[in-house]
């Protein structure tokens, strides 16, 4: 029996534009394109209320790949674009492709801003922790003491944590991935879709050509497990190739523990995507590596007021409440008087 | 001065003070910023149009919100020109000047014509405020005042008197005092306390003591005018000969947000405003805001570049994009701009001009952005660029901003002033049938040959070389645009050498072929003769009345006004050669005068002036006189 609402059936290969892509042999950016296009395919939303509006730098290229509706910005200010596009637009689906210096450096404020108004539209964010485009200068996230074209003695600038930033201007989604785990990937973009409010999205992606391997702690499969943790709404937090550590709350702080010897499951701090205060997700959006494992997968997942509905509601209760204003009304608003 | 004897209500023995008729007056009413000089003139303005006079109207602020009480820097004025025939500038020497203190007496008493009418709230004058203003002796004392007629009226004592059993601190009691000092100008020019009663009613309805506070001593002002010898004289102003029809008051920033919200609606399309505040353009956000049940959305946006990025956002998705700012927030959304140029995107910017450079006079008026607005951007980038005349031609060039932007698919540049912005003048409001309507078209088919070219192409032109605007959530026109150079047709990136010589001609022509769809130049006075006096923007009102004086001298002066800057009208170089000589008036230090003398070769003259104040129509003049030597 066929269902009455019949879905549009995409294919990854549907959401592929006739573009050659351009992006260096290996780069991280071509596994992102091909879970993006294996996360969206199969949701129902038909390609032509897609749109991906990107900035500057390697990953801003990422529009002219989909054959959706796409505009490639300026840079750092993709986020306004889209806020106007989907504020004045709500049928449609907007993705923010952007990068660590696009994001966080030349476009910090809009990214703040956007996040903070929870419009509903997804941030996709690179992390490379370079410049790639413009061949390899330390970027916001780069490493203290990272030795590029622009910092041979090694960067001086403390990096920013692209959650820790996140959460801090009140994002409602929060989640951290990697280019080379692919499912991990589609599933977190799927999420990021099915948020109702702004997604914010840190990939780990590796940049072949001027940072190769920096995530390497992250990525390799054979001490991998013992430098990440996977989240999981409800479960303990839980790491290791055995499976026997864990972070526990010590005062404010966290601290991993190893099970046994007198600590339980019990001990360990349980996450809670959903918790109404941020506190959680900041924490660990703060356990940075080696000190810490880094953790990935959904730190927040709240609901809260979306900026474009209540935009929306106030034009629409006015119209209901004092009727659609007609310009005769409108020019007559202030005192008149007649010249005969 | 005869205080003692005041009634609140014309007593018996009312002297009727003669009233003579006069054609045209100008008075300032100035103060403290905190003393409510601009409602003052604001409701003498009011009050004025709707007695069936022509008025013009300078309000002058000062940066700071409340500078240090009593001080020079903090000393706001309010100027109102009305008058029995038509009028264009908010005149440029006083009738009538009313100082609340001694700093308000210090700086606007220049402006005062020889004997011409001084009212000062002789309360103020006290030594710590002389002190304040700089004054050594109390000018009110020595002979520094005898050219003019002066009235020494004690309004706080008067006032506080007015409203003596309500039970009001003195500060509260202090607070209407610039609405006695109104009530006694509405009884010098014989205006109706009407309609500021109705608005006192209308703005305190829920505040009875207020209300009452308000009412009284305005009445008070009024009847001391009436009931005392204090001023011997008083004036009429008879109705101005104007067109029939229904007029209101209009400012340049209300013209501005009605004018597109008007185009939105008679282009049937949503419209999307994003801005950022900024003196003194913030008002336009501030009236857009309050239109949501029109259908505006109103956003204030993080930054400039924010606030542009989102009319550009929302261009791309079928709203009428608009977003307004001064010249600073010009110069952070320049790239942005660069972008909707290259995306060919239709986008209204609204610049309402102030002195510069950087933060430079934020409240003063200036036209010097004319250049940034022209050329100010990376790389060969053409806007289109208007400009208004007046408040009330700010509704019609706005309109014709969204017309040519959505016609043309091009980003225009509203080129409004702070004089133009808070001017006001009276509005013949039009008929809304009259109103041209804006063709909007969304594609909703493929325009590909189907011969191996792709279903749709997004640079594909018309024989204007105009685009079409495909918007999001059409199928099967999906595309992409963007900030690189683009292939003409197919719109994809290209880096080719020809290409992209291709294309930036081609974007030059586009704005270019406007020129075809603007009305042609014209000229007030002789077809050719000994001058031509051509200005642009809020200028016009001086220009027009100096021009006019000059030829009833006998003097073969012509004057043209540019509303269309980019492109000029076609018959632009044809007027200039008429004429022996070409004046070019401007409050900057000669920018429309470059770009004719570097369009049109020809050889013409400037009177610049840059002191963030409008011309006065005797500089004009005289500049004219001068030429015509
Ligand atoms: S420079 Fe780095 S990030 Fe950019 S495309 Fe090449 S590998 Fe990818």
């Amino acid at each position: 029996m066929s269902t009455a609402t019949s879905l549009p059936t995409l294919t990854a290969k549907d959401l592929a534009s006739d573009q050659e892509v351009r992006w260096c042999p290996g780069c991280g950016d071509y596994s992102i394109l091909a879970q993006m296009k294996k996360a969206l395919a199969p949701l129902g939303i038909p390609r032509e209320k897609m749109v991906f509006v990107s900035g500057i730098g390697c990953s801003s290229r990422f529009p002219y790949y989909m054959n959706t509706y796409g505009f490639h910005s300026i840079h750092g200010r993709a986020p306004t674009f889209a806020t106007g596009l989907k504020a004045s637009r709500p049928d449609l689906t907007v993705w923010v492709i952007t990068g660590d210096g696009d994001g966080l450096s030349i476009g910090g404020n809009h990214l703040i801003h956007a996040i903070r108004r929870n419009i509903d539209m997804k941030i996709v964010l690179f992390n490379n922790e370079i410049y790639g485009l413009t061949k390899g200068q330390y970027s916001p996230t780069s490493r203290l003491g990272t030795r590029t074209k622009s910092s041979p003695l090694g960067s001086i600038d403390n990096p920013l944590r692209p959650l820790s930033l996140a959460i801090g201007a009140e994002a409602t989604f929060v989640a951290r991935t990697v280019d080379v785990d692919i499912n991990h990937l589609t599933e977190t973009l799927r999420r990021a879709s099915a948020h109702k409010g702004t997604a914010f999205i840190e990939i780990y992606q590796n940049c072949k050509i001027f940072n190769d391997l920096v995530f390497e702690y992250a990525t390799d499969k054979s001490i991998k497990a013992d430098n990440i943790l996977h989240l999981e709404h409800g479960k303990p937090l839980i790491f290791g190739k055995d499976r026997n550590k864990g972070i526990r709350l010590h005062g404010l702080d966290p601290e991993v523990v190893t099970l046994g010897n007198g600590i339980t499951v019990d001990d360990l701090l349980i996450h809670d995507e959903k918790a109404e205060e941020p506190s959680l997700a900041y924490l660990l959006s703060r356990m940075v590596y080696p000190r810490f494992p880094e953790c990935f997968g959904v730190f927040r997942a709240v609901e809260r007021p979306i900026y474009e509905d209540t935009l929306n509601k106030q034009i629409d209760d006015a119209i209901r409440t004092k009727g659609r204003g007609k310009l005769e009304d409108l020019f007559a608003a202030d005192d008149t008087w007649v010249v005969a | 001065m005869p205080v003692s004897n005041l009634s609140a209500a014309p007593g018996p023995q009312a002297r009727k003070a003669e009233a003579q008729e006069v054609e045209s007056v100008t008075i300032r009413f100035c103060g403290d910023s905190g003393d409510g000089m601009q409602l003052a003139g604001t409701q003498f303005t009011n009050a004025s149009a709707m007695l069936g006079n022509d008025i013009s109207t300078l309000p002058d602020f000062p940066a700071e919100i409340r500078a240090p009480a009593g001080t020079l820097a903090g000393v706001s004025g309010f100027q109102v020109h009305f008058s029995s025939h038509d009028i264009h500038t908010p005149g440029d020497k006083l009738n009538t000047l009313v100082a609340m203190n001694p700093a308000a007496l210090k700086t606007n008493i220049k402006d005062l014509e020889s004997g011409g009418i001084l009212i000062v709230n002789s309360d103020a004058f006290t030594t710590s405020d002389l002190h304040k203003a700089g004054y050594k002796a109390n000018p009110l004392e020595d002979d520094s005042l005898k050219g003019y007629r002066v009235y020494k009226i004690r309004i706080n004592t008067l006032n506080r008197e007015a409203v003596a059993d309500m039970k009001l601190s003195p500060r509260e009691a202090d607070r209407c005092k610039n609405f006695f000092a109104l009530g006694l100008v509405f009884w010098l020019y014989e205006r109706s306390l009407d309609p500021t009663l109705r608005w006192i009613h209308q703005k305190f309805g829920k505040n009875p003591a207020v209300l009452e506070a308000n009412t009284r001593t305005l009445k008070a002002g009024y009847n001391y005018g009436e009931t005392t010898e204090a001023l011997p004289v008083h004036y009429r102003v008879p109705k101005a000969q104007i067109k029939p029809g229904v007029y209101r008051k209009i400012t340049g920033n209300e013209a501005i947000a009605l004018g597109l919200v008007a185009a939105a609606n008679l282009a049937n399309m949503p419209i999307c405003c994003a801005s950022y505040p900024i003196t003194p353009a913030s008002d336009i956000l501030h009236h857009l805001s309050e239109l949501k049940r029109y259908g505006v959305r109103a956003i204030q946006a993080e930054d400039e570049i924010a606030a542009i990025g989102m009319a550009i956002g929302a261009a791309f998705g079928g709203s009428l994009g608009v977003t307004g700012t001064s010249g600073p927030g010009i110069c952070l959304k320049s790239e942005a701009i660069g972008l909707a140029v290259m995306t060919e995107l239709p986008l209204v910017i609204i610049d309402v001009q102030r002195g510069g450079p950087s933060t430079g006079l934020p409240t003063k008026t200036e036209q010097a952005d004319l250049l940034q607005a022209m050329f100010g951007r990376n790389g060969e980038c053409p806007v289109a660029i208007v400009a208004p005349c007046s408040p009330a031609d700010c509704f019609d060039m706005v309109f014709e901003a969204v017309r040519l932007a959505i016609s043309f698919m091009t980003p225009v540049f509203l080129l409004s002033d702070g004089y133009l912005a808070n001017g006001a003048e009276p509005w013949l409001i039009p008929k809304v049938d009259d109103l041209p309507k804006i063709k909007v078209e969304h594609p909703t088919k493929g325009n590909g040959n189907g011969n191996g070219e792709a279903h749709f192409l997004p640079y594909k032109r018309d024989e204007r070389l105009v685009r079409q605007w495909a918007i999001p959530g059409t199928a099967g026109l999906e595309h992409r645009i963007g900030g690189l150079e683009k292939e003409d047709v197919t719109g994809n990136v290209s880096y080719d050498p020809a290409n992209h010589e291709h294309m930036i001609k081609t974007r030059a022509q586009k704005i270019a072929n406007i020129a075809n769809e603007i009305p042609e130049l014209a000229v007030n006075g002789p077809a050719e003769g000994d001058l031509l006096v051509i200005g642009w923007g809020g200028t016009y009102g001086s220009i027009n009345e100096a021009v006019k004086n000059a030829q009833k001298k006998g003097h073969k002066v012509a004057q043209a006004h540019l509303r269309y800057l980019n492109p000029m009208p076609k018959n632009t170089g044809d007027v200039l050669k008429r004429y022996k000589k070409v004046l070019v008036p401007e409050l900057n230090t000669g920018q429309l005068r470059l770009l004719l003398r570097g369009i049109f070769l020809v050889d013409a003259v400037g009177l610049n002036k840059v002191q963030g104040r409008p011309f006065l129509v005797s500089e004009i003049e005289a500049k004219i006189e001068e030429m015509l030597k």
